[in-house]
């Protein structure tokens, strides 16, 4: 188990390094040009050749990403152009958020996704199962910012019920230790504090949770419809074990390793989710800040933001390998 | 098994944790202010400041903190562009324009208990004049730049000698402040948020100085702009979360009428339609960079539009070394040609006013007796017959993806103009380019012989305007090349008397519309939106509105 970890994490240096590279090259084929972006509004073509001689643009692009690499290895990823601000800095600030966030969407998905396509399975062909299937074929059908969008419109423009943009009440005087809000407020028992961010993590959540959401109702629900005719689960039921033992220890047990994988690969397609929610909710975290940097070709921070992410998938998925051995002891991994 | 007992245990934790915290909220959030009964107004803006120290940042989002927080010797009047004592209770000029004594009002204090004396008030002149390496670029220390022209020390031989050459406490409350040469506009630039003074001692402290990285992409290394700053305006500092707000606080010790609310927070919204919604939604009290398309939609729903008197301009500019538009004629008929009345009415927002020269009529130098030209397609047919010119194509170019106050939206300004072009001759030839850096890079650098552009003024004084265009050859305007006019705006501008001063603008103004090197066609109203029951918000045609004066109930 400890040696596929480690390899695993191993195998993380290679990864990295060719989407590195990819980026490094793709970046830098965008028209426009760093430089550009950096000087903006103005420039004229000596400040932008300047600008090229100092930060090394003119050099060869091999030296360029040696360097490059060089300082992402020490995790100094320069400055935004955007904000002027270190990007290692602009990540400690935005990453908590996001990461809230995608608690909450995954909270949220979990939380609903697993019982509802368990009860859908238990009573398949019923009108539970009917609407879980049809609902959860419209949830990974919409897209991600129109359902936002609709959530924001009735629920916080129409409706009034909860707030339309931000992490928190600027009214509320909170402070931040960890930069997860809800925590944050528990931590310095400010009560209150954490009530409002969770108001504001409602609608966001239901909207980037909205897909994983859907894909787990149905997997779920696939997944116990497969095991419920398993051999073990008859013998179960034919031995007069408690409906409750069954599902715990035969049903759900075994119907989870797919659902648990699922829940892995959803977590990169919770970054990209939360590229627009964020924006939509106007929502201080990774998402809306690889926006704005997109927006104004922010090389620093698109080159950072992006290789973090990736490691941050990569060790996502390997805690979920590692953790289909605890959901079912036959997949030791080795 | 085990797994199971652990997930349970899990969720019911998580359970108990949300109706914990559920338990903890059963007021809306939306708590009161102070003792004071000031209450908090909480305002939005479009972006993070870039950091809070006016000699550092030339973007609305910063100066608009630090005009709470720090004063300059002068300001504007409330809602204009007069200049006033501010920290200063008087000044005067020396005869030859190159001495002004400026005497301190007495019992002012810095935020941090400092008293402002006239050693505080050259320290920081010295300060900004000695600055060397990244904070002499120009992407710095823009303003200083600007109106001073160079530092104690150039780093770029191309800068020239500063204006500004020393300055002396000869007393507890009088700064003498020496100019190497007379400039009439010194005066109005010293209000701007760029001129205000900070605390030497905070300065110092919290390094107000260290700076490395580049000039176009400084870092700012001290804790004086992001975490202390200290100046003698009416609101004080309390905290910033970058990205997403910065609260101020009413300063109990000010010199002046204190602030009417207690706590101040100005907050980001980057998007224009979020903005509306927070506000319609009360999470907001107030924000700036209206929508002209969301007015009308926010005083329906019983909000007030205010709006900041007209300081800016749009026009269509020319160059005059491309045929036709080396033809005055030529430039006389396009400017009969278009129907400029009907531009404003389709595309402006209400209160823009048709321009007649390149600078605003709030201003002093604007002249009500410059050559106007008015909507007349048979007089401009009769002006392309004169001229003589055959080829009447006109490669007229617009930016894309951009909104300014003066230009709510350039391509429905280029499709009107262009149609009124058609109906009298003119063939017109469109082009485009994204407006940063492409558009601004092509029309500094003589790439468009046709285009639309403005401006927004810095400062209140002519020189800010008609200066900026017209004092010197300007490659946006061509080979344009007047020496009249240009001997007229130097004139101008070393005129200490103001009188004589507004007469010589004015001059230079009937010369520029005589001889059209662009059309200037409006002046926009920038709209800013609050909720009922905020008032006392003065709008600022310089947008260096005080929140000191805004009550909420």
């Amino acid at each position: 188990m400890l040696k596929f970890a480690v390899r695993r994490l191993l195998l993380l240096v290679p990864i990295l390094l060719g989407l590195s590279l990819l980026l490094f090259v793709w970046l830098r084929a965008l028209p426009g040009g760093p430089a550009q972006a950096l000087l903006g509004e103005r420039a004229t073509a000596e400040s932008v050749a300047r600008i090229e001689e100092l930060y090394g643009l003119n050099e060869p692009w091999y030296v360029q990403y040696w360097k490059f690499l060089s300082a992402a290895v020490r995790l100094d990823f320069g400055n935004s152009a955007n904000t002027n601000r270190p990007v290692t800095e602009e990540m400690m600030r935005t990453f908590p958020a996001t990461f809230e966030l995608a608690t909450a969407a995954l909270i949220f998905a979990v939380g609903i996704g697993i019982p509802l396509g368990y009860f859908a399975a238990k009573k398949y062909g019923s009108w539970l199962d009917n609407l879980s299937v049809s609902g959860s074929l419209l949830g990974v059908a919409v897209p991600v910012f129109f359902l936002a969008y609709i959530l924001k419109y009735v629920f916080s423009v129409k409706l009034g019920w909860f707030p339309t943009q931000g992490r928190d009440d600027p009214r509320i005087d909170a402070e931040h230790p960890t930069g997860l809000y809800v925590l944050d407020g528990i931590i310095t028992g400010n009560l209150e504090a954490s009530w409002d961010a969770i108001m504001h993590l409602v609608l966001p959540a239901i909207a980037l949770g909205a897909i994983p959401l859907a894909i787990i109702v149905r997997i779920t629900r696939a997944s116990v419809l497969d095991v419920v005719n398993e051999d073990y689960v008859r013998t179960a039921e034919a031995k007069g074990l408690y409906e409750r033992t069954i599902t715990r220890r035969h049903v759900l047990r075994n119907a989870l390793l797919p659902v648990a994988t699922v829940i892995g690969l959803s977590a990169g397609l919770l970054f990209s989710g939360a590229i627009l929610t964020e924006t939509v909710f106007a929502f201080d975290g990774v998402g809306r800040f690889i926006y704005e940097a997109i927006t104004v070709r922010d090389y620093a921070v698109l080159q950072g933001f992006i290789l973090v992410i990736a490691a941050m998938y990569v060790v996502v998925n390997l805690l979920v390998d590692l953790s289909y051995g605890l959901i079912d002891p036959r997949v030791r991994v080795r | 098994m085990s797994l199971n007992r652990r997930l349970a245990a899990g969720a019911v934790a998580g359970t108990l944790a949300l109706g914990l915290t559920a338990c903890g909220g059963d007021d809306d959030g939306s708590a009161e202010g102070g003792d004071g009964g000031g209450g908090t107004l909480v305002f939005a803006g479009s972006a993070d400041p870039v950091i809070m120290d006016g000699a550092l940042v030339s973007d609305g989002e910063s100066t608009r903190v630090i005009n709470q927080v720090f004063e300059g010797l002068v300001r504007s009047e409330e809602g204009g562009t007069e200049i006033e004592p501010a920290l200063a209770e008087s000044w005067e000029a020396s005869d030859d324009g190159l001495t002004w004594t400026f005497t301190l009002r007495e019992g002012v204090t810095f935020h941090d208990g400092e008293a402002l004396d006239a050693e505080a008030v050259c320290f920081n002149f010295e300060r900004w004049y000695n600055f060397t390496g990244v904070l002499q670029s120009p992407a710095v220390s823009y303003y200083w730049g600007t109106v001073m022209g160079g530092f104690a020390a150039n780093e770029d031989p191309a800068m020239g000698e500063s204006l500004y050459s020393g300055c002396e406490a000869t007393d507890e409350r009088t700064a003498v402040i020496t100019l190497s040469r007379p400039s009439s506009a010194f005066l109005s630039a010293l209000a701007m948020p760029a001129f205000t003074i900070a605390s030497p001692a905070a300065l110092q402290e919290f390094e107000a100085d260290a700076v490395s990285g580049t000039g176009e992409a400084p870092s700012f290394d001290g804790t004086f702009g992001y975490e202390h700053p200290v100046g003698t305006g009416p609101f004080q500092f309390e905290s910033w979360e970058r990205g997403s707000e910065v609260r101020l606080s009413a300063y109990e010790d000010y010199w002046d009428e204190p602030a009417q609310v207690d706590e101040l927070i100005f907050t980001v919204i980057p998007d224009g339609p979020a903005r509306r919604q927070a506000l319609e939604n009360g999470e907001i009290d107030g924000y700036d960079l209206v929508d002209p398309a969301d007015v009308e939609l926010l005083e329906t729903g019983g909000f007030q539009i205010l709006r900041r008197p007209a300081f800016n301009v749009a026009y269509i500019g020319f160059q005059q070394n491309v045929p036709p538009f080396d033809n005055l004629q030529i430039r006389q008929a396009i400017a009969h040609a278009i129907d400029f009345d009907n531009i404003i009415r389709t595309n402006y927002p209400e209160g823009a006013v048709k321009a007649t020269q390149f600078m605003p009529p709030e201003l002093f130098g604007w002249a009500d007796d410059v050559t106007t030209y008015d909507y007349d397609p048979d007089l401009a047919r009769d002006l392309i017959a004169q001229s003589g010119v055959t080829d009447l194509t006109l490669p007229f170019w617009y930016p894309t993806d951009v909104t300014r106050p003066y230009m709510p939206n350039a391509q429905a300004n280029w499709e009107l103009m262009t149609t009124d072009l058609e109906a009298v001759g003119f063939t017109v030839e469109p082009h485009t380019a994204p407006w940063n850096p492409d558009y601004l890079d092509a029309t500094q650098t003589g790439g468009t012989p046709m285009f639309l552009l403005g401006w927004n003024g810095d400062f209140g004084d002519p020189d800010n305007f008609i200066g900026t265009f017209f004092q010197d050859v300007n490659p946006q305007f061509g080979s344009f090349d007047n020496p009249e006019i240009f001997a007229k705006l130097d004139e101008a501008e070393q005129e200490t008397d103001q009188e004589a001063r507004a007469a010589l603008y004015q001059e230079a103004n009937r010369l520029i519309m005589d001889f059209v090197p662009g059309i200037p066609y409006v002046h926009s109203e920038p709209a800013i939106a609050f909720r009922e029951g905020v008032s006392g918000f003065v709008p600022d045609p310089l947008s260096n509105e005080s929140f000191s004066t805004v009550t909420v109930d």
